[in-house]
């Protein structure tokens, strides 16, 4: 009898914490509050049983997350006894950059990646996890798990490490770092899958419930604090929606849902017919837009 | 991502239970851009209805502005990932793709089959369990046919299927394939396959790939997508006695001391007799835990954490293994590697290599030969180059457990990293011990390197003079043993010029000979610092990599490396011995400065300046500092 698709993959992904673990000086793990960091949080509690995880969750807050994000991610810091950072760009805050005033792109690029190369030169991490997919975009399909970055965190999407069997080569030189994706193998339907296995507990924002809520460009945008600009006239409605995924609220399209349950949830994504991250304005941009964010340092 | 559209809809829990007992296979393509391989692997996930209306109307995009199908859909593109790629229309790197039925899921490891992109297809296949090797019916079996034929098989993969594409433009000829299928068959007979199924496809109108085609009804096996989802892949790890090489010792209080890893063969339980390699101590299996709860029996694959009922010493890099045909060790090796760098492998140049979750430093001692990976002749060579593959010997710095990669794919597999880039540069498979490295113990003598530099009450070391030819370091050597000799000390001078005509007169000048040529002179000064000299090795060593290795040999403290600076136009100028000028008028080759690269030193325990300094100066210096380190002070 052999082990299912699920269990080989949480082995794997196991495997890969340990490694991390065992040859980093100073790892952290990415936590990002959405299902794949709840799947990739619950792995390593997995993977160091009985010790908890040894290395602190960094959380890059854009200061545009929805609200309740923020709750989940401190009760849950709190209830596993985790070392919980939180790293928030202040330049960008004086800046007063936001989605709304500076855009999109500028807003993500401020507060997003140059917020996380700030946070990971300050604390000298030269290792974090991520829970990045490669079945999330073509460029992710090419990358390591064991992904090196230069001193300027930069990815040289020519220049990879070949990585074969499960040896992971760790070794860097001083001010270099590794992204570590241990979810590399997973697909959106093992997360789903493996959350009602294990009984994962996510954000209810995933969850469909009764939200204030605009319309802007197409997109189903939720009013989670009075920053929304509001047209002369306009009052937010009260919609059935939920999220596919979490981001800052501004930037994050909700779906019309009446899926108020986890096999529901599934159900409904099995049966959409528009990929996961359409919902994301940042990939509306050209094919290579991904690959050139990350090889700047977005993760 | 529509399959079984009827069951999520109506019973979205039966359904989940269904596919929570799916298996899972690791296949790997390969095939060049012109069999259709990226086109085959869209098909599977358009067949397989992976991909979401978004993606594919961003495809029809795609497809006008740079397809190559005309006006039908691309499915190339769907696959063809960097920008890079996409400009020069090929596939440059290993790619995953993903995709499940109802049976099983599915990782694709989509490579280049370009004869330069060898190494991309070692790493897909070092995860694979089957290979799918395209072949284009116009043209038939082909060198890369067998070059990837091959590197599967050097890798352990077991399971072929030879996709016969493009049977649409030979009018699926059953004779056709017939006499391909023979040939491929007739070939792999030297290679080491257990099942190989060939199917004729077209991949670019979908015909036997999903469902049978029906323009080829002679044809009477399966369809790809069947053969993939009932291939039988649980014969792969043949071995079945337990082993787990130790990932991380579990420590989270006094009272609890467990070991993680993942097992790399057979299945263990509570109670299990376990013999630790290479320590050889034994104990009893107590616990196997999980966060769940404890296990009552694991197997391989699984990561886990396991209690011993007795406190013994093992660290991370320890195999923990049953009883019953435990794991081997040696420090000594027949291997096969795959060059994946730029620069090529040398014998004798010291590299680290990563193998069941340790680095130890290891040195190719000898190349046997190399493999022609197109038809698998052996070739004679001095060295690897990029995308080469050679059978060599290796000597570590310690013994390690091991079984040989024909037994274990996981504990017989290692790479190789640079030592200054830190890149992974080699991947290898071990085949067997040399020796048992438990046999050969070192010589105990009762006379030794302590007793020996105390009788003559002097510190012995290595100043190893590098620098360009005619920069001054025979001088300086010369003149620094005189003042050696002066205050009483035993000596001796390794000089370039003289090695070369007794010791190291069978070398020339290639990088080859070079890396040997300082292999045997530092092998030498190692010696002489056991003997109890002061040893001054005055030679051009022009690279990094050598002088390390020289440094490696010694303890810490013993070697000093002197970095004699002179820049290439001054020490031309003074061409002490007009050897420069006959390189520039192309009489000698490979001349260090002038054709052959010179890296100096990173990190120099001295640096001795020869353009404003006189070589009296620089021995000053030197003295100066042998003082200060506490050279000079034993007496």
């Amino acid at each position: 009898m052999s082990l299912t698709h699920l269990e080989l993959l949480e082995a794997e992904s196991i495997h890969i914490m340990r490694e991390v673990a065992a040859e980093c000086e100073n790892p952290v793990m990415l936590y990002s509050i959405g299902k794949d960091s709840s799947v990739m949080l619950h792995l390593a509690l997995k993977a160091f049983y009985p010790s908890k995880p040894p290395f602190p969750l960094l959380h890059v807050d854009t200061t545009w997350k929805f609200r309740e994000m923020i709750e989940f991610r401190d009760n849950l810091a709190k209830t596993l006894g985790l070392e919980l950072l939180v790293h928030i760009n202040e330049d960008g805050v004086k800046e007063g950059v936001g989605p709304f005033t500076h855009g999109s792109a500028y807003h993500t690029d401020v507060m997003k990646t140059q917020a996380l190369k700030q946070a990971l030169s300050k604390y000298k991490f030269d290792a974090a996890f991520g829970g990045a997919r490669r079945d999330e975009e073509k460029s992710r399909a090419k990358e390591r798990i064991f992904s090196f970055r230069s001193a300027q965190h930069r990815w040289d999407p020519k220049n990879q490490r070949p990585e074969l069997w499960n040896i992971y080569n760790t070794r860097i030189s001083k001010g270099e770092s590794m992204r570590v994706f241990p979810m590399s193998n997973w697909t959106e339907l093992d997360i789903w899958q493996y959350i009602h296995l294990e009984n994962i507990q996510i954000p209810s924002l995933y969850y469909a419930a009764k939200r204030p809520v605009v319309e802007r460009d197409g997109m189903i945008i939720m009013v989670d604090d009075d920053r929304v600009p509001l047209e002369p006239g306009e009052e937010p409605v009260e919609k059935m929606v939920r999220f596919r995924t979490l981001g800052c609220y501004p930037l994050t399209g909700a779906v019309e849902s009446e899926a108020t349950t986890l096999p529901d949830i599934i159900q409904e994504t099995l049966l959409t017919t528009s990929s996961e991250r359409q919902g994301r304005a940042i990939d509306k941009d050209s094919a290579a837009s991904m690959e050139k964010k990350k090889q700047e340092g977005y993760f | 991502m529509s399959h079984q559209d009827n069951l999520i809809a109506e019973d979205i829990l039966a359904y989940l239970e269904a596919q929570r007992n799916k298996s899972y296979l690791r296949c790997l393509t390969c095939g060049s851009v012109d069999d259709g391989k990226s086109t085959l692997i869209g098909r599977l996930l358009f067949d397989s209805k992976m991909i979401y209306e978004d993606q594919l109307s961003a495809l029809e995009n795609d497809s006008k502005k740079s397809g190559t199908q005309g006006e039908k859909i691309d499915l190339a593109l769907l696959v063809d990932g960097l920008a890079a790629e996409r400009e020069q229309g090929i596939t440059i790197d290993v790619a995953y793709r993903f995709f499940s039925t109802d049976k099983r899921k599915f990782i694709i490891a989509d490579t280049p089959g370009h004869i330069q992109y060898t190494r991309n297809m070692a790493t897909g296949a070092s995860t694979a369990d089957l290979a799918i090797i395209l072949i284009d019916a116009r043209r038939g079996v082909l060198d890369q046919t067998r070059r990837h034929s091959y590197i599967a098989s050097l890798l352990g993969i077991r399971n072929i299927v030879v996709a016969v594409n493009k049977m649409d433009l030979v009018e699926f000829s059953q004779h056709k394939f017939n006499e391909i299928e023979e040939e491929y068959r007739g070939f792999a007979e030297k290679l080491d396959f257990k099942e190989i199924v060939c199917i004729p496809m077209s991949a670019l109108d979908g015909d036997n790939v999903m469902n049978r085609s029906e323009r080829c009804k002679w044809y009477k096996g399966k369809s790809l997508m069947e053969h993939l989802e009932t291939v039988d892949i649980s014969q792969e790890v043949t071995q079945t006695s337990f082993r787990m090489p130790v990932q991380w010792v579990n420590r989270p209080n006094l009272d609890f001391r467990g070991y993680s890893g993942t097992i790399a063969a057979g299945q263990v339980k509570p109670g299990d007799e376990i013999i630790v390699i290479p320590s050889g101590k034994r104990s009893v299996v107590d616990k196997i835990v999980i966060r769940d709860g404890d296990l009552y029996q694991a197997e391989v694959n699984e990561s886990v954490t396991i209690t011993l009922r007795d406190e013994i010493d093992i660290s991370r890099g320890d195999i923990i293994c049953s009883t019953d045909d435990p794991a081997e060790q040696s420090d000594q090796f027949q291997a096969n590697i795959i060059w994946m760098d730029e620069e090529a492998m040398f014998p004798g140049r010291q590299y680290i290599m990563k193998i069941n979750n340790q680095t130890v430093p290891a040195t190719v001692t000898d190349l046997k030969y190399k493999v022609n990976v197109n038809n698998f002749a052996h070739e004679a060579g001095k060295s690897l180059a990029l995308n080469e593959v050679g059978v060599c010997n290796l000597s570590l710095g310690k013994p390690i457990p091991f079984d040989s990669y024909k037994k274990n794919r996981h504990t017989g597999a290692f790479i190789l990293i640079d030592r200054q880039t830190n890149a992974t540069i080699g991947a290898g498979m071990l085949d067997y011990s040399l020796r048992r490295a438990a046999n050969v113990v070192w010589q105990d003598l009762e006379v030794g390197k302590v007793e020996r530099a105390n009788l003559k009450h002097q510190k012995p070391a290595v100043l190893w003079f590098t620098g360009l030819s005619g920069s001054g370091k025979s001088t300086i050597a010369g003149l620094l043993e005189k003042k050696l000799f002066d205050i009483g000390r035993h000596t001796y001078v390794l000089d370039g010029d003289n090695v070369r005509h007794g010791l190291n007169k069978d070398l020339g000048f290639t990088d080859a000979d070079r890396v040997e040529n300082i292999r045997r002179v530092a092998e030498t000064s190692r010696l002489m610092v056991e003997a109890g000299l002061m040893v001054m090795v005055s030679f051009i060593s022009p690279f990094r990599s050598e002088r390390q290795m020289a440094r490696n040999l010694m303890e810490d403290g013993e070697f000093i490396e002197v970095f004699v600076n002179t820049p290439l136009d001054v020490a031309e100028q003074r061409d002490v011995k007009g050897l420069y000028k006959k390189a520039r008028e192309g009489k000698i080759k490979n001349f260090t400065g002038i054709d052959s690269p010179y890296e100096a030193p990173e990190n120099p325990d001295i640096v001795v300046d020869t353009v404003d300094k006189t070589p009296e100066k620089a021995v000053e210096q030197i003295l100066a500092y042998l003082e200060e380190n506490g050279y000079l002070s034993a007496s």
